[in-house]
């Protein structure tokens, strides 16, 4: 095999991992701040598929354009979900969380396939199957405009929590859940309004997606897998390690698909993630535990 | 030893303990073969999930991949049989020690580098995603092809090749579901048992009276893949067949473990209430929803789901801690 | 759906489909039914089939396809003078524990056949089920060669094994590369790492030999069944520079496939499919243009038999804009079979329906080659593979001959030269 064929997968693999990053964003955002970890994080992300799909099917607006109003959508989701159902379990230990939110990852899987049906659904525009050529460089155009819009979603996450008040009473809670209770700050609002902004980024890794998947029902529990395997990889809670870790897998798989047998991509992915784990089980980017 | 199982158990659970066993042991005489296969069910799920608990409701050590272990045993078994026509009791001097190393293996790599709490969950998932794959393309058990073992006509039950009918299959399951909340209740009573409680509590504080936390945290993930992987090869004679897709997979993992969550971590009754619970919710849902004429699919997850949800909101620490206090038991184990 | 009466007695009874429930929600659905399956009467006592089928979890949309296949098959029973059938639908949520505890439910509750249930290892567990209790069982879709050499005595499979497809697939390959005087020299094979996958893999080198075949398989590459993203294995596969496609895939898979195809800008000569996917209609109507040209040779309907007229018009009757699959086509031809062994056995004692389903011999069917009938393993061996391919939206049959209606557009038109 030529170079340029080494060169395409490797640039592919770099743009779905940036929108896989994305995705995998979320997760850490809610990780970091509010110490949940989110098992209901891909059901999500199909549920941000299926308005997006919606939204298409009825309207025809584009899906790079609906971006924000269903981020917007999922942000108040979260934010309900935090504030009326998760709040009470934030000090509750893991495995309460974990089964609390795969009964809520249950419930939104069936819920969607009695609403939808369980065939695939996919929107088609204008540009979906455009390619741009440079060279023997051939870029997949949906990838690229998604890894555009998702490295746009994660700098101005960012921007907000550092320059924003409420995004530094958030750091400030996450910091220091007493500290913050005692200079009087709303921590539950906060805590919800973290948990928007995390369901929030993943409604918008959804809207992406959606050019470059088909969604089913079923969709959501590779989803939230892969955004474990990305966020423990680059470092639970960072905002860089996300993103970072989605393309480290993204690359990692398609190089080891296109070297070794496609079909033993996802063990290279592991891979990597029991690596990670035994050497800086912090995460690439992830603080030092205490 | 024998007189320290019982120590502090009150009359009461006596009595509640004969009349569930009577009861099991009595079942099949007048169950139907549907209910006699929700009772295995039941069984393999009560029997996983006590193994499961080990791990987690008594040294803390949240595991998310004990699928790994069920399906180490089962192809561990299941392939000894089809190439040697090795049985599954001689299997299982294989199948343990297969699991009980992958277990050793993963509690070697998270507990020397201090990896814990979700990180560990995360490692056991990613350990057993890598043998889905792995058996996926491994010849040896036929890869993702499916590995069937050959079915016996049903004339008589051979216990010693586990070839025959379910009933058998149920009273194997139900003296080792037995013989496991015995066990575990005596672990409970040894100064393993203690030792573990104390890493679960505050494992730094555990450390530094002097416990060597690696080694107990070893021992629990050890015992745990070890008990876990008989129910692998019961499965494995069971069913018949294996497909890596089924056996390694996630929702297998998940399914497993929500039975002693639901029922009380750390606690030797939660894992059966659980499994009893949720199985019997299930097919209960199952006939509710057919008595009302609803015929669509995916409304039954939904309600099981709800359901779910109440009882985790409900009662955090599972059934069985607020059902014993409810009937005036003592729950001393927890 | 109210309670029907015993007079217009059909065999729908039991089940409120999506549609309906939805439509009406509480109300219909609530009214259906108090008891748990309506017992209709009609002339003589009903055979009660089970049929168990994946329609929740991973598999649902097949299951529901299948269901399809289950809803149209009463009328058409009663124009072939077939007796009643009253179906007892059972979810099996795509898991080989449910699969197994509901088939013990419906043989409980007095089911005499079982049908379904699409999936290899949740068939085989039913498999198990029946035959344990004595209840036949025939399988309306499931390709894992195993299941029938268990020395099965009660288990009937109306569905060629993954051989069988490949034998058949090759035969109609070569059929065609003589009608359209061309022949592809080398193909890359992709196949899906999943049961049937792997069963059509390990059966390539055995079979491909015997037909002297006029191109050379360059490479083989395997993917993975939960797979994302599948841009690597298309750069792969043109990278080979084979200039045909073989193919075993699923539905989504085949979508994502073509896209890749399309953006990598890679058209082969030919794509010829083994499996599901390329003819279905979510691919057509999803790809629009693009989805014209692949081959797929598959378990089919014979489009001139009469019997696949009416099916066709009944499902397009039931649900317009569905268009005719092997996922109906096997399910209607199961429950065919058991109508037509109740009717020869005339009871619906197990072992009598059992005898009679395995002296079948239905002629006037709806697949492909001779017609149904079973060989001593409970398989029908006689069963021919289609060559079908996407034309403007529309599936034609173009091999083999006998069962054709259309000649192979050859070789594929480029993706690039589509408007």
């Amino acid at each position: 095999m030529t170079f340029d064929v080494y060169l395409n997968v490797a640039v592919g693999g770099l743009l779905t991992g940036l929108v896989y990053g994305l995705m995998a964003l979320g997760l850490s955002v809610i990780f970091g701040v509010v110490r949940v970890v989110n098992f209901a994080h891909g059901e999500m992300m199909t549920i941000a598929m299926y308005i997006a799909i919606t939204l298409f099917q009825a309207l025809h607006l584009d899906p790079l354009v609906m971006l924000v109003p269903v981020a917007a959508v999922l942000f108040c989701l979260g934010y309900a979900l935090q504030a009326g159902i998760i709040n009470p379990f934030i000090t509750r230990p893991e495995h309460s969380q974990f089964l609390l939110l795969v009964a809520i990852a249950i419930i939104i899987i069936n819920v969607l396939l009695i609403l939808f049906g369980p065939d695939a659904q996919s929107v088609q525009t204008s540009y979906s199957y455009d390619s741009f050529q440079v060279g023997k460089l051939i870029v997949d155009a949906t990838k690229l405009y998604a890894a555009g819009a998702a490295l746009a979603v994660a700098v101005a996450l960012y921007a907000f929590f550092r320059f924003t008040a409420i995004g530094t009473a958030i750091r400030a809670c996450a910091d220091n859940y007493t500290g913050a209770l005692v200079v009087g700050l709303d921590v539950k609002h906060l805590y919800a309004l973290t948990f928007g902004l995390g369901a929030a980024c993943v409604g918008a890794a959804g809207v992406m997606l959606v050019l470059i998947v088909d969604v089913t029902p079923s969709l959501g529990p590779a989803y939230t897998l892969l955004a474990f395997v990305i966020v423990i990889t680059g470092g639970l809670g960072s905002m860089p390690g996300a993103l970072i870790g989605g393309v480290l897998i993204g690359v990692t798989e398609a190089m080891a698909g296109l070297i070794f047998t496609p079909s033993a991509k996802s063990m290279f992915a592991f891979g990597i993630l029991v690596l990670v784990l035994l050497f800086r089980p912090q995460g690439i980017m992830g603080k030092k535990a205490a | 030893m024998f007189a320290r199982l019982f120590e502090n158990v009150s009359r009461r659970t006596l009595v509640l303990l004969g009349v569930l066993l009577v009861g099991m042991f009595g079942a099949p005489l007048v169950a139907s073969d549907y209910l006699l296969t929700v009772l295995i069910l039941i069984l393999y799920f009560a029997y996983i999930g006590q193994a499961w608990n080990i791990m987690m409701g008594f040294a803390g050590q949240l595991s998310l991949g004990h699928a790994l272990y069920v399906g180490l045993g089962a192809y561990t078994a299941a392939a000894l049989y089809v190439h040697f026509g090795i049985g599954p009791w001689l299997g299982l001097l294989v199948a343990v020690p297969v699991a009980a190393l992958a277990g050793a293996f993963i509690g070697f790599l998270a507990f020397r580098f201090k990896v814990g709490g979700v990180y560990f969950a995360i490692l056991t998932i990613a350990v057993a995603e890598f043998a889905r794959v792995g058996f996926d393309h491994l010849s040896w058990t036929k890869g993702s092809s499916g590995l069937f073992l050959p079915v016996a006509q049903y004339t008589h039950n051979d216990l010693w090749l586990l070839r025959g009918q379910p009933v058998m299959f149920y009273y194997v399951l139900l003296v080792a579901t037995v013989l496991a909340f015995v066990f575990c209740r005596a672990l409970l009573k040894s100064r393993i048992g203690y030792f573990w409680l104390a890493i679960r509590e505050d494992e730094t504080a555990a450390r530094s009276a002097g416990i060597d936390t690696f080694r107990y945290k070893m021992i629990a993930v050890v015992i745990s893949a070890s008990m876990t992987s008989f129910a692998g090869v019961i499965y494995a004679f069971y069913y018949n067949n294996l497909f890596p897709e089924q056996v390694f997979h996630i929702s297998r993992s998940i399914e497993i473990i929500l039975g002693p969550i639901v029922g009380g971590v750390g606690t030797l009754f939660g894992p059966i209430i659980g499994a009893f619970l949720l199985t019997g919710m299930s097919e209960t849902l199952i006939a509710a929803l057919a008595a009302l004429g609803v015929d669509l699919p995916g409304a039954k997850q939904v309600f099981y789901g709800i359901c779910l949800l109440l009882v985790i909101m409900a009662l955090p620490d599972g059934v069985w801690p607020w059902l014993s206090r409810r009937i005036g038991l003592t729950e001393r184990e927890k | 759906m109210k309670r029907k009466s015993p007079s217009n007695s059909q065999t729908k009874t039991a089940s409120v489909s999506r549609r309906t429930f939805t439509v009406g929600l509480g109300a219909a659905g609530f009214t259906a039914g108090i008891a748990p399956f309506n017992i209709v009467r009609a002339q003589g006592a009903a055979l009660k089939v089970g049929v168990l089928l994946p329609r929740s979890g991973f598999q649902a949309g097949i299951g529901q396809d299948c269901q399809r296949g289950v809803d149209i098959t009463a009328g058409l029973l009663k124009d072939m003078g077939l007796p009643n059938l009253q179906i007892m639908n059972a979810d099996t949520e795509t898991s080989v524990d449910v699969a197994r505890s509901r088939a013990e439910k419906l043989i409980g509750d007095g089911a005499q056949v079982l049908m379904g249930a699409f999936d290899s290892g949740q068939s085989s567990a039913i498999a198990q089920v029946a035959e344990q209790k004595g209840i036949p069982y025939i399988i309306n879709i499931a390709a894992a060669p195993p299941i029938t050499e268990q020395g099965y005595k009660f288990v009937f499979r109306n569905f060629p094994t993954a051989g069988m497809i490949l034998g058949g697939a090759f035969t109609a390959q070569k059929e065609i590369f003589a009608a359209v005087g061309a022949a592809p020299k080398t193909a890359v094979f992709l196949h899906v790492n999943d049961t049937f996958g792997t069963a059509m893999k390990g059966g390539i080198g055995a079979v491909m030999p015997k037909f002297d075949m006029p191109y050379k398989i360059v490479e083989t590459i395997a993917y993975d069944p939960a797979a994302r993203d599948l841009s690597v294995e298309i750069s792969k596969a043109k990278a080979t520079g084979a200039d045909s496609l073989l193919l075993v895939s699923r539905l989504n898979d085949a979508i994502l496939l073509t896209r890749e195809m399309v953006k990598q800008r890679w058209s082969p000569m030919a794509i010829m499919s083994m499996g599901p996917g390329w003819y279905e209609d979510q691919y057509l109507k999803t790809l629009g243009k693009l989805s014209d040209g692949p081959l797929s040779f598959v378990p089919w309907y014979d489009p001139n038999k009469p019997l696949s007229k009416k099916l066709e018009a009944a499902l397009a009757k039931a649900h317009p804009g569905v268009s005719l699959n092997t996922n109906h086509v096997y399910t209607f031809e199961a429950l065919l079979i058991a109508a037509d062994a109740y009717k020869r056995a005339g009871s619906a004692d197990p072992k009598a329906l059992a005898d009679a389903i395995r002296a079948t011999k239905i002629t006037d069917n709806v697949s492909p080659g001779p017609g149904i009938q079973f060989d001593a393993k409970g398989q029908n061996d006689k069963l021919k593979i289609s060559a079908i391919q996407n034309r403007g939206g529309k599936l034609v049959t173009v091999a083999p001959k006998e069962a054709a209606n259309a000649k192979a557009e050859w070789p594929l038109k480029p993706y690039d030269k589509r408007a």
